[in-house]
């Protein structure tokens, strides 16, 4: 049952509890106490909203930076991921195999502001060895979400 | 003066129930529970393989029986699933959709006279595809108490020794009922003890809820006298693709192809390529859509449970079959009122026959948020009765 309801509350976090204990067999309250254990474990990290910021009036600028590091003995990478995750406009970090070693997201008001973190705060880490940025244009789909995109039922009414 | 229209075609009645859909079709902003067709897209990758075959110019006609890449990988889909052992060239058909298949089968086997047992609730083309090869059609009324399940008493009762052929649709439209293990076992003995073909609709059969399907093709001594029909639509979500097959011993197999040639030469090219890839990689797709239904199905049961509305424990398909009798309407009186109040269209249970008088088919081939709203409506509809 859990890695069902993982699943089903990944795609909807919003979904209730009722429908979820119906969907899966079983009462609320086993729902309910499940929510609760994997909140309490650290499985579930959070319960958000996707959001198109591109149909209102607030102003994004996402950026995706590529960062080669040198390791640090003993700690690896994970030491130089923390100082980059800690700052709240990066949105996430991630381990990379292959041409470079931290993927970094960040979001800002400005082009500026992040070209600001890049050169003052990423680059000037000891281990940075190099960064690149690349800024995004469109957000075509997030989280499988594909925005924009308001399927209508096509199909005909009856079929036997 | 003669008579233009063929005296056969003219006395098949169209649906009895035509002009209740005629009504939803004039409405507007119907909630439709009616449909019988999976609300998933076909999964990307095979559209994708659709389209790489346009690009290709795979536009031409293939062999009759279908492409040999095509008919192989069915092959190795039905031993892999289901543990039937086909040959690709020999006893393997490509067809326009399940349908096709089950016209031909029955034009290829039977001679006028010959009598076709039909257990209802069913699908509704094959009394009339048994009636337009001349076949004289013997109805069971399966019930309810059984689950309705055919029962090999319920079949020993229906034969005579005219009959010829026995129509097994299960996992089953409209009552999602399906037939195990066991239930199969009882049913073979029955057959070869009297000398009885098998046509089996095996269309839903990746759609159980209850463990592993079973086919009529398995038990031992039925392969030879099984007409075994599948497809792509439900299973991967291919209803427009209009693709299924057949699989049978090479006699019958040779007669229905001959058919399949004279009336519709092959199935669509393109749509044949997009199944090879469904069947290489879709066994995935597959998984997400059966747990999706399950999870509708259950949320159906319990929420009828909770209305008070009686309702067997159906484990395939996409289909509940609650029974309405206890508001003392029909079926039609009861989907017409419900449209006519809640703007709600379900299938009455009496279009798949006599036996499904008393019962309606819910489709649950919506998001659990359509179901969620249809489900509201019928209750508040049921607690004015």
């Amino acid at each position: 049952m859990r890695n069902e309801l993982l699943k089903l509350i990944e795609k909807n976090s919003k979904i209730d509890i009722a429908d979820l204990a119906k969907m899966l067999g079983v009462s609320e309250v086993d729902i309910a106490n499940e929510l609760s254990a994997l909140e309490k474990e650290g499985i579930i990290c959070g319960y958000l909203t996707l959001i198109d910021w591109e149909k209102t009036s607030v102003e994004k600028v996402t950026g995706l930076i590529e960062v080669r590091v040198t390791p640090q003995r003993g700690k690896g990478f994970d030491r130089i991921a923390e100082r980059i995750y800690n700052y709240p406009e990066v949105k996430s970090v991630y381990l990379i195999s292959g041409a470079y070693d931290l993927l970094v997201t960040l979001e800002e008001d400005t082009l500026k502001e992040i070209a600001s973190f890049v050169s003052d705060k990423l680059s000037t880490i000891d281990e940075v060895i190099s960064t690149a940025t690349h800024f995004i244009l469109k957000k075509y789909k997030d989280h499988g979400t594909i925005f924009g995109n308001i399927s209508k039922d096509e199909r005909e009414a009856f079929t036997l | 003066m003669k008579s233009v229209l063929s005296k056969k075609v003219l006395d098949i009645k169209p649906s009895g129930i035509r002009k209740f859909f005629d009504l939803v079709a004039e409405k507007k902003d119907v909630i439709s529970l009616g449909v019988g067709e999976p609300d998933f897209d076909t999964p990307w990758h095979i559209r994708e393989e659709g389209i790489y075959a346009f690009e290709k110019g795979r536009t031409f006609y293939t062999s009759n029986s279908g492409l040999k890449e095509l008919r192989i990988e069915i092959c190795n889909y039905l031993k892999r699933k289901f543990n039937l052992n086909y040959d690709a060239l020999t006893e393997t058909l490509v067809t326009v959709g399940g349908s096709e298949a089950i016209d031909l089968a029955m034009r290829a086997l039977i001679d006028e006279g010959d009598e076709v047992i039909i257990p209802e609730p069913c699908y509704v083309s094959y009394k009339p595809c048994a009636i337009l090869a001349n076949a004289k059609v013997v109805t069971i009324n399966l019930k309810v108490d059984n689950n309705f399940k055919l029962t090999a008493d319920e079949l020993k009762e229906a034969i005579t020794d005219k009959t010829k052929i026995l129509v097994l649709p299960f996992p089953n439209n409209p009552t999602g009922a399906i037939l195990e293990e066991k239930d199969l076992q009882e049913i073979a003995k029955v057959c070869i003890d009297n000398d009885i073909y098998v046509i089996t609709d095996e269309i839903y059969a990746e759609l159980t809820y209850s463990g592993k399907h079973h086919s009529i093709a398995e038990v031992s001594g039925m392969k030879d006298r099984t007409i075994y029909i599948n497809g792509f639509s439900k299973a991967f979500a291919m209803t427009g693709w209009r693709l299924g097959y057949a699989c049978a011993n090479s006699e019958i197999i040779k007669q229905m192809t001959k058919i399949h040639q004279f009336a519709i030469m092959c199935a669509p090219t393109i749509s044949q390529y997009a199944a090879i890839e469904a069947l290489k990689n879709g066994d995935k797709d597959i998984e997400v859509m059966r747990t999706a239904y399950n999870e509708r199905r259950r949320f159906l049961m319990k929420s009828f449970d909770e209305m008070g509305l009686p309702c067997f424990e159906p484990y395939g398909a996409f289909y509940v079959f609650p029974c309405i009798k206890k508001y003392g309407m029909s079926s039609e009186e009861f989907a017409m009122k419900f449209l006519e109040e809640e703007n709600v269209a379900v299938v009455p249970g009496s279009a798949f026959g006599d036996s499904g008088e008393g019962f309606l088919r819910i489709s649950y081939a919506y998001s659990i948020e359509n179901l969620k709203v249809a489900v509201e409506k019928l209750r508040k509809f049921v607690s004015k009765l």
